[in-house]
């Protein structure tokens, strides 16, 4: 019980798969400039994470390791189609929004890191378990990143207005670089800034030290 | 684990992996089109009627299809700006897929192509509200061109007159948030309606840089540029010369004033 509560929790800060292991930024960047839209997005690959990590540890002891990428492709692809199929079915507002970053899952680096790195190594329940883990990992951070970025890029958060803009008549003026991908980059820096603030141990030893600064020789 | 990497196996868990995938997703795919097909046709209603001004906020799927059963669908052939109905099927018709097939398009030159849309289709798709004795009294017209970064989609709502403007609007684009993003703002919007287009028969409506002051001659051919999204506001001028002049819908039109359409 507790290893499963350490595969569900660890990954949401001290193991979180955005802020440590630097991956699946891309999609952090792109579609965090409204929370309903991020919102569908953190769902949509917690359950692609969740599932696949199941389907490929249940079937993990007749992979052959020689096509093994291939197999995980294949069922992640699959799940993805699914899951996109699903939303343009039920959510197609959200689905138009998100346009090709839910097919772009497939690559998301998240999915198929926890699909190497657990799922061909656990059982099928823990892989679940750590693709939720994982999925809330990537979601704390893409929330904080949405909530900045829409509250003060376009005055609004889930759509409603919470600082009325002076081209409504109100008197906010927003800030148009958090509506562009590149704000992105900003808020998740702080966000691993604080983070590693708070927890020391996430800190990287530092490769190689900067020399101290020689004076310019004449003639050199 | 070795097992595991004969040729045989290896074969029999690829083909196996590949039949199942496929069929779960060829199900969900299957299942879910028919639902997609309503989202999609709901969609472009939606489009049109927010373009034409006639969206009201918080419609509802039934609202949507109920105001769209007064609009007629019609197929103009923009060469002759006569209506041509039975050229194209419109179940299946794509005037953005027929822009770039040669059969059903023709390039444009340089000096034609003021939307920078580089071909333009023969036959387009527009819309026709009418009154329950048949009378026009809105027509809706597709209109596209490029901006800053992107191709502008949108639709231009004329009054019978087919001069008034009753409403313009993009349903895709790709301009700066905040700057050329902000042609989707109602309040800009709002300008639109009770301008005018043709002035001596010549495409005179265009986005001006400031505010346009309404006591000035040329205010009912002139809109408020967008501040701060030059190219985008540009875009807009040219994109509407473009479809409303004599390469786009000016023909039909004239025709349709004259009563020959």
């Amino acid at each position: 019980m507790q290893v499963i509560k350490e595969t569900l929790t660890g990954p949401i800060f001290k193991n979180n798969p955005i802020a440590l292991q630097i991956l699946g930024v891309c999609s952090a960047l792109a579609v965090t400039s409204s929370m309903k839209v991020t919102l569908v997005m953190c769902v949509a690959l917690t359950v692609v994470t969740a599932f696949s990590g199941m389907f490929i540890s249940s079937i993990r002891a007749h992979i052959p390791s020689s096509i093994r990428i291939i197999v995980q492709m294949v069922i992640i692809a699959s799940l993805v189609i699914v899951v996109d199929q699903f939303l343009k079915a039920y959510a197609f507002g959200i689905s138009k929004q998100l346009s090709v970053f839910v097919g772009l899952i497939i690559t998301n680096c998240i999915v198929m890191g926890r699909a190497e790195a657990f799922a061909m190594k656990n059982p099928p329940m823990a892989s679940f378990v750590d693709g939720v883990g994982n999925g809330i990992g990537y979601s704390v951070v893409l929330i904080s990143v949405a909530f900045v970025r829409e509250v003060l890029g376009s005055g609004k958060l889930m759509g409603f207005d919470v600082l009325p803009l002076v081209t409504d008549g109100g008197w906010y003026v927003p800030n148009g670089l958090l509506l562009l991908p590149p704000s992105a980059f900003f808020l998740i820096g702080g966000f691993i800034w604080v983070l590693r603030s708070v927890r020391k141990d996430q800190v990287e030893v530092t490769e190689f030290k900067l020399a101290s600064h020689a004076a310019v020789r004449e003639g050199a | 684990m070795s097992s595991n990497d004969g040729t045989s196996k290896t074969l029999v868990v690829a083909l196996a992996l590949c039949i199942v995938c496929s069929v779960i997703v060829s199900t969900a795919v299957v299942i879910l089109k028919p639902i997609q097909e309503v989202n999609k046709t709901l969609d472009r209603k939606r489009n049109i009627l927010a373009a034409a001004g006639m969206l009201e906020k918080n419609a509802t799927a039934e609202d949507i299809n109920q105001q769209f059963s007064d609009i007629k669908t019609r197929v103009v052939d923009l060469n002759t700006g006569k209506f041509a109905d039975d050229a194209v099927d419109l179940a299946r018709y794509d005037p953005l897929k027929a822009a770039k097939d040669p059969d059903l398009s023709e390039a444009l030159t340089t000096k034609q192509d003021l939307a920078k849309i580089s071909r333009r289709e023969q036959y387009a798709v527009v819309y026709l509200v009418e009154s329950p004795q048949g009378d026009i009294k809105k027509l809706i017209l597709p209109i596209r061109g490029y901006g800053l970064w992107s191709t502008l989609y949108g639709f231009i709502a004329l009054e019978s007159d087919g001069n008034t403007i009753a409403g313009l609007g993009f349903y895709e684009h790709g301009e700066t948030p905040g700057l050329g993003g902000e042609i989707d703002n109602p309040r800009w919007k709002a300008f639109w309606p009770g301008k005018q287009v043709y002035r001596d028969g010549e495409v005179e409506i265009g986005l001006v840089k400031g505010s346009v002051d309404p006591a000035a001659v040329d205010a009912p051919w002139e809109v408020d540029g967008l501040a701060g999204a030059t190219l985008t506001s540009k875009g807009v001028t040219n994109l509407v010369h473009f479809w409303l002049g004599k390469n786009g819908f000016e023909p039909f039109l004239n025709n349709l004033r004259a009563g020959e359409a």
